[in-house]
């Protein structure tokens, strides 16, 4: 359908969300990404039964230890939709984005700037 | 850039698609098609077959320099034919069938007022020796030289007058055609090197002769017809008669001509209007045409005798001049007779004949007759070898225009006599084409013969087509004519124009405009495919499998639904489009009419089934009623309000696995509405399209509601082609057309040799069909076994290169896509920008990445760079990973080596609003993939031979049939069965619904395996234990009777357990011998008969869709019916009453249900809430109900009550413990896809079959156990599997035996092993990962998504963030 998107998000694709590892997640606002969203297949429809729920816990987790560091839980989201929802895909793109902007960038970029300066 | 737009067949209709179009996105193949009918009737209608619907289309895109391209293969003259041409074509066109034709005239005149035709680049052949002179520079002569010019071939036209254009430009006046828009398109003929000689004729000093001798090459003789033809009446010669074409003539090309003040004119055509319109423009005061026929006769275009009148001419019909009344020489008066038609003559018009005694006289001071031309032959009559026809015409071939004189050719109105201008120029253009193989020496006959076609295909006007009206053209208004020859019709504005050109209905399909072949960047689409065209393919095969399909019931033959004229009545096929994400309304519910988000929605169940009055098809579709439940569930989580969604049907019909549960949640839990009702009218609301629906409820009260959107759930019907194709094969039909099979070779057709498979042996679901597919595969691949593997060929794939020590060297390729890519990205500072990141060794862009050229290219780079890694930076991996990856593997590659970064589905196609930002998107993904392809590592993929003998646990027919199937090809075969004897449930049936004996199929079974080589039975066994995994199980058996026992090896299992009769708790079941169940009445008829029964009721949904097993238990419905016709066939005096709560009779088990009913088996239905009483007080038998039609309690007589009792599933419960296997609820095994994968246990290499899968008939297990066999066999048929790599592996150095992956992991592979550490078979893992991110202490990896690759795309991403 080719539908429009925000252009600020980039995808690595992974065999399940099963795979997410917390430190992945976590990894990545070490690095200075200001969100992460994880996007697995419908509750129920995993093909490996379990995946995006195992996925769940730990995005709730890294929500979690976000919130606890300071860095803001919302910047760390799941989402779940099938191959065939292409507008619900953009949907949750144009979300993300809106969260992440009314956030504003990840505060370890912001000290970082200042410690340089 | 395709200009056709079409309803998409994929959405219902519901949007449109192009002539160029891929069925959906998911479509096998994914390749694009070009749909294409006959040429449309307006092309074939045009003389010179222009292509119109081409050119139309052009001018509805606003194309007009493309429109121009198109008329002008043709025609040189697109302004003046634009104006002057008569369209033939509009009155073939088929919008006449709906309102008006296409104005397609006009809409070549836009063009050519739109763009300046003398700016089209004409293709011209590099330009030849040989020069042609042409006589005349009329339509026809023009036409010559140009398409003469067009294949290199120059001419010299010769014009005996002053101006060129011939009857273009003195013929026609100008108030119809100004001067300057034939000059402009004379010149763009003479642009391209054409000469035209002006008042140069043949005569004495230029003959035929003289021009061979000058060194033309050939003659082309197009003088046209320019002699008046005399009226042949007294007074003819006086001064003021004039000819019509003499006036014409000198007033083109003086602009000036002598005018009377009264001028009759003589004629009906389009020279005598002409006359007649120039005459009041040049002052005359009254101007009379007089027509000796009626106005119906008139030759002349009625647009033309409109205006006419309007401009103030008066036409006399069926007058005829009798004299020129003559004073002083001149003209005075004429005299006039009226004229009444006779007898039709040679035209086929009614000859007009002299009514005596009716003469009249008519002032006039001139009189200029304009009743035919003929060809001036004078200056022709001595060339040698041309001969003339009694009209006066020049004689030549019909199809070369060659003449009876060698290199002279002939054609126009000197040829054809006075004609319209497109037949000449097309004369012209046929000529250019003798000429051109007269030169050559070819035949200039050969391949120009068209044969006619008979039976052209177009596309269907379409039902649903609006009228829409004809563009007006604008005109000047009579006023603003006088006195003077501007042009009257103004042409259309662009907006009039191009929605004109709209109103085409494109019956050709395809255009032919070739806008695709000029936008295929890769050339896949040329002239060539564009002239592809069915083909007959010759096939040698052993077998045939049909799985044609069905057709949507179409319910416009309803007159009730109205459902072509009410935009919110549609059909649930319409439905489901609008509820898919990918459909016209993505996925947003609104209804069609007004775009509104409905509030309530109603279905109507059994459309086009289980009706034989207006449908013609008693059986049932099987499938609607479980889409519909399925349809309002969806609605209502679609719907942003609130939602009330009823379905109206007459029985609910979820007799699949699992089916009821999901009919007790819609109504429980979403609140979607059953009633039991068929609608008999529905009213709709003009104002707002809500649709007022009447019923009567169960109670019989009439009920009135209106609804905002109706669902008709229509039915499935074998269509028209199918039934013809099943002629062609010589197959039975069954009286619903389905294709006829017989209950035990469900799906053998009539023929030997020829399967059948899916709704076309009769309807059912996509799980049942899908089970069926692989049956017909089973049947057809047990006839072709000894062919297994001897046409087929294995690739060769070079040794692989250790790469392992080297340093990795990555080449990037980066795609444009054609302009997919490229149009948005800079693809050559993306490939500048790739070649400076790390590790880069060599980069590049391509146009198509995927290109055989490029791929080709790709290998040498690789070896040339001596490329250890491989980044392509195009699409999806999903689509194009294996093609690279082959490429890879072909230079010794390992294969996953290899990343691939999506540029074009994940950026230029979701950005291209956006190119900068696109761009650096790009550059990201790049650097992302040239950093984890740094750090791949090369897999290999573990083979493992395949153990080929099978298992099949149970021996009844589902076990049986499973194990012939795989035995018969080939496959060695353990089955093992509990009990002493094969057969199980069907061991106490007697007959199927059919009449068809089962005891005798089953001994026939049972003695083909015994004699089986290739099969052996171990009856009176357990099993009792079972490991190993796909391709390499053992099983443990405990074998009767000496129960010792035995390990047995094999590479797959078949579960076929089965299921049993349920014993009844209800109903007093088991307290009188009066009580049975359906089976034991089955064995009591064999036994007994019937004679001694008066009455014999039957208990339906017995131990079924209660709370205790609340799903349908699919076979009961026919048990009872089938031995209530037993019964009624044993003792017709027999009263038997079923009580029932739905009737399940599927598909064409319908039948049987009518002829029950037929037969007077008595049909109550009672409520789940209110079960029939049985007593049996005083010794007599009888049943207590609540009738639901007349509302009160009945009781029923009994001499027998006939319990239909459910199915249980046998021995699952230990089964699955010893093997693993899911089960649901109720006790049956879980398939591993319930649609796709019907027949595989998600455990790899075990299949289950028949009643262990499910209820079902003889029939259904038959197939399934074919089915299972054809999955089972597409395995074992392999001598090694290879496992995919990407696994998890476990560092033991790291494990903590936590245990965590163990309890994580979804399939129970890992283990602790003997060394304390968790140890995982690769053989079992499914490679998600799961256990890998779960590890605390980080000893798990997945191969290829290893966490260092995973990371490296974070840091790669994220580089200089911080």
């Amino acid at each position: 359908m080719r539908l429009q998107y925000p252009s600020g998000i980039r995808i690595i694709c992974l065999p399940c969300t099963g795979k997410v590892d917390l430190l992945h997640l976590l990894h990545c606002f070490e690095k200075g990404a200001d969100g992460v969203y994880v996007v697995g297949c419908l509750e129920g429809a995993c093909q490996f039964n379990t995946g995006n729920l195992r996925a769940r816990k730990r995005v709730a987790l890294a929500q979690e230890i976000l919130e606890k560091i300071g860095l803001g839980g919302d910047r760390v989201q799941m989402y779940n939709l099938s191959s065939s929802e292409a507008p619900r895909f953009v949907q949750i793109a144009e979300e993300m984005t809106q969260k992440i902007l009314k956030l504003g960038p990840n505060p370890i970029k912001l000290a970082r700037r200042k410690m340089a300066a | 850039m395709c200009p056709v737009e079409l309803p998409s067949e994929y959405d219902q209709g519901l949007a449109t698609r192009k002539a160029v179009y891929k069925q959906y996105a998911q479509a096998i193949p994914g390749a694009f098609t070009i749909q294409k009918g006959d040429k449309a009737p307006c092309r074939l209608a045009c003389p010179a077959g222009l292509n119109v619907q081409g050119y139309v289309q052009m001018v509805k895109e606003g194309k007009y320099k493309e429109a121009l391209e198109i008329i002008m293969e043709d025609l040189p003259l697109p302004g003046v034919l634009g104006r002057i041409c008569p369209h033939g074509c509009e009155e073939a066109c088929r919008r006449c069938d709906k309102d008006e034709p296409v104005a397609i005239r006009d809409l070549k005149r836009l063009a050519a007022d739109r763009f300046d035709p003398r700016h089209i680049e004409v293709r011209c052949s590099p330009p030849r020796a040989e020069r042609v002179a042409i006589i005349g520079s009329g339509p026809a002569g023009l036409s010559a030289a140009y398409h003469l010019v067009k294949k290199g071939i120059r001419s010299t036209i010769f014009e005996a007058l002053p101006q060129p254009g011939g009857m273009l430009r003195v013929g026609i006046p100008e108030h119809r055609l100004p001067r300057n828009i034939l000059d402009r398109e004379i010149e763009l003929i003479t642009n391209l090197g054409v000469e035209i000689k002006t008042n140069t004729s043949l005569c004495a000093d230029l003959t035929v002769d003289d021009l061979f001798g000058k060194g033309y090459k050939a003659v082309y003789l197009a003088t046209g017809s320019h002699k008046g033809i005399g009226l042949g009446i007294p007074g003819e010669k006086a001064r003021g008669v004039q000819q019509g074409v003499e006036f014409l003539r000198e007033l083109n090309l003086t602009g000036r001509a002598k005018v009377g003040t009264k001028v009759a004119v003589i004629g009906g055509g389009n020279v005598a209007i002409d006359v007649a319109r120039s005459a009041v423009r040049l002052g005359a005061e009254e101007v009379t045409i007089l027509y000796r026929r009626t106005r119906a006769e008139m030759p002349a275009w009625e647009e033309e005798r409109v205006e006419a009148e309007a401009e103030g001419v008066k036409i006399n019909y069926l007058s005829a001049p009798q004299e020129v009344l003559v004073e002083d020489g001149k003209v005075a008066a004429l005299r006039c007779i009226r004229m009444e038609l006779g007898e039709p003559d040679s035209s086929g018009r009614r000859r007009p004949i002299p009514v005596p005694g009716t003469e009249y006289e008519i002032n006039a001071d001139q009189v200029i007759p304009a009743i035919g031309q003929v060809p001036d032959l004078s200056a022709l009559e001595d060339i040698e070898g041309l001969s003339f026809s009694r009209w006066g015409t020049v004689e030549a071939d019909t199809i070369t225009y060659a003449t009876g004189r060698d290199g002279v050719f002939a054609g126009g109105d000197l040829h054809t006599g006075p004609w319209i201008a497109i037949g000449a120029v097309a004369a012209g253009r046929e000529a250019a084409e003798s000429i051109l193989r007269y030169l050559d020496g070819r035949d200039m006959t050969e391949g120009r013969r068209a044969a006619p076609n008979e039976h052209p295909v177009y596309r269907p006007v379409p039902d649903k087509e609006p009228r829409k009206e004809r563009g007006k053209m604008p005109t000047l208004s009579p006023r603003e004519r006088q006195g003077n020859f501007n042009e009257v019709e103004l042409g259309y504005d662009e907006i009039t124009g191009r929605e004109e050109a709209g109103r085409c209905l494109n019956c050709g399909y395809c255009c032919e405009c070739y806008q695709c072949v000029a936008a295929c960047g890769p050339h896949a689409i040329t002239l060539e495919t564009h002239r592809e065209t069915t083909r007959k393919v010759e096939l040698k095969v052993g077998s045939v499998i049909l799985a044609p399909g069905f057709a949507v019931f179409d319910p416009s033959r309803y007159k009730t639904y109205d459902y072509l004229n009410r935009p919110n009545i549609i059909t649930s096929l319409e439905f489901e489009r609008i509820l898919s994400a990918s459909g016209p309304t993505m996925g947003h519910l609104v209804r069609p009419s007004d775009g509104k988000e409905p509030r309530n929605i109603a279905w109507l169940q059994c459309v086009g089934s289980r009706d034989v009055n207006r449908a013609d098809h008693g059986y049932c579709s099987s499938v609607c009623c479980m889409y519909a439940i399925k349809e309002a569930i969806i609605s209502k989580e679609h719907a942003k309000k609130e939602l009330d969604c009823a379905i109206f049907f007459m029985d609910m019909r979820t007799h699949g696995k699992d089916f009821e549960r999901y009919y007790d949640t819609a109504r429980e839990k979403h609140g979607v509405r059953f009633i039991r009702s068929r609608v008999h009218s529905i009213d709709s609301l003009c104002d707002t399209g809500d649709l007022v629906l009447k019923y009567a409820s169960e109670e019989g009260e009439v009920i009135e509601e209106t609804f905002d959107m109706v669902v008709l759930s229509v039915g499935m019907e074998t269509p028209k082609s199918t039934v013809e194709l099943a002629q062609t094969l010589g197959l039975s039909l069954t009286e619903g057309k389905f294709c006829a099979t017989h209950p035990f070779t469900p799906v053998s057709t009539s023929r030997e040799g020829i399967y059948v498979c899916g709704v076309f042996q009769g309807p059912k679901d996509i799980p049942q069909c899908v089970t069926e597919a692989s049956a017909a595969a089973c049947a057809a691949a047990v006839d072709l076994s000894s062919a297994r593997w001897t046409q087929t060929k294995s690739k060769e794939i070079p040794e692989e290169v250790d790469v392992s020590s080297q340093e990795p060297r990555i080449g990037v390729f980066v795609c444009n896509c054609g302009t997919n890519i490229g149009g948005i990205i800079e693809v050559p500072s993306l490939a500048q920008y790739a070649s400076i990141l790390p590790h880069v060794v060599y980069a590049e862009q391509n146009l198509f990445t995927c290109a055989q050229d490029t791929q080709d290219r790709m290998k040498q780079l690789i070896r040339e760079h001596k490329l250890n890694r491989v980044v392509v930076a195009a699409c999806t991996p999903r689509t194009h990973e294996p093609l690279f990856q082959e490429t890879m593997q072909a230079c010794g590659l390992n294969k996953f080596l290899f990343e691939m970064a999506n540029i074009r589905n994940q950026d230029s196609w979701v950005h291209s609003g956006d190119p900068a930002s696109a761009t650096d998107k790009a550059k990201d993904l790049v650097r992302m993939a040239v950093a984890r392809a740094a750090l791949l590592k090369p897999l290999s993929a573990k083979r493992i031979p395949v153990n080929k003998r099978a298992l099949v646990v149970g021996g009844g027919v589902a076990g049986m049939t499973s194990a012939l199937s795989l035995g018969d090809q080939g496959f060695e075969v353990i089955l093992v069965e509990k009990e002493p004897r094969l057969g199980g449930a069907a061991l106490d049936l007697t007959h199927t619904i059919e009449g068809v004996r089962i005891p005798e199929y089953l001994l026939g079974l049972e003695a083909r395996i015994a004699g089986h080589e290739k099969i052996q039975v171990l009856t009176e066994s357990l099993i009792v234990g079972f490991s190993g995994f796909k391709g390499n199980f053992t099983t443990e058996v405990m074998v009767g009777p000496g129960m010792y026992e035995r390990k047995i090896d094999h590479g797959v299992v078949i579960m076929a357990t089965g299921a049993s009769e349920y014993k009844p708790t209800e109903y007093r079941y088991g307290e009188d011998r009066r009580i049975l169940t359906q089976i034991e009445l089955g064995k009591r008829l064999e036994e007994k008969g019937a004679e001694d029964l008066n009455h014999v009721v039957m208990i339906q949904c017995v131990g079924s869709r209660n709370e205790a097993f609340p799903n349908c238990s699919r076979i009961c419905c026919q048990s009872a019916i089938k031995n209530a016709l037993h019964i009624k066939h044993l003792n017709p005096e027999t009263e038997v009453s079923i009580l029932y709560r739905d009737i399940r009779t599927y598909g064409e088990l319908e039948y049987y249900y009518r002829q029950a009913r037929r037969e007077g088996v008595r049909f109550f239905r009672f409520h789940r809430d209110e079960p029939p009483q049985v007593s049996t007080r005083d010794g007599g038998l009888s049943v207590t109900f609540k009738d639901h039609v007349l509302q009160r309690n009945l009781r029923l007589k009994a001499d027998l009550l006939v319990l239909s009792a459910g199915v249980r599933p046998s021995d699952t419960e230990e089964s699955a413990a010893i093997f693993k296997l899911p089960r649901n609820p109720d006790g049956y095994f879980m398939e591993a896809h319930v649609k796709l994968r019907p027949v595989d246990m998600t455990n790899e290499g075990i299949y289950v079959c028949g009643t262990a899968h499910g209820p079902k008939l003889i029939s259904e297990a038959v197939s399934q156990a074919m089915a299972a066999s054809s999955r089972a066999a597409v395995f074992l048929s392999q001598s090694e599997i290879s496992l995919s790599p990407v696994t998890a592996k476990v560092d033991g150095e790291r494990c903590a035996s936590c245990l965590i992956c163990v309890r994580v992991c979804p399939y129970g592979v890992p283990h602790i092993s003997k060394e304390g550490v968790s140890e995982i078979d690769e053989a079992l893992c499914r490679g998600c990962g799961i256990c890998a991110a779960e590890c605390p202490a980080k000893a798990i990896e997945l191969s290829w998504y290893e966490d260092a690759q995973v990371m490296s795309k974070v840091d790669a991403l994220l580089e200089g963030v911080l």
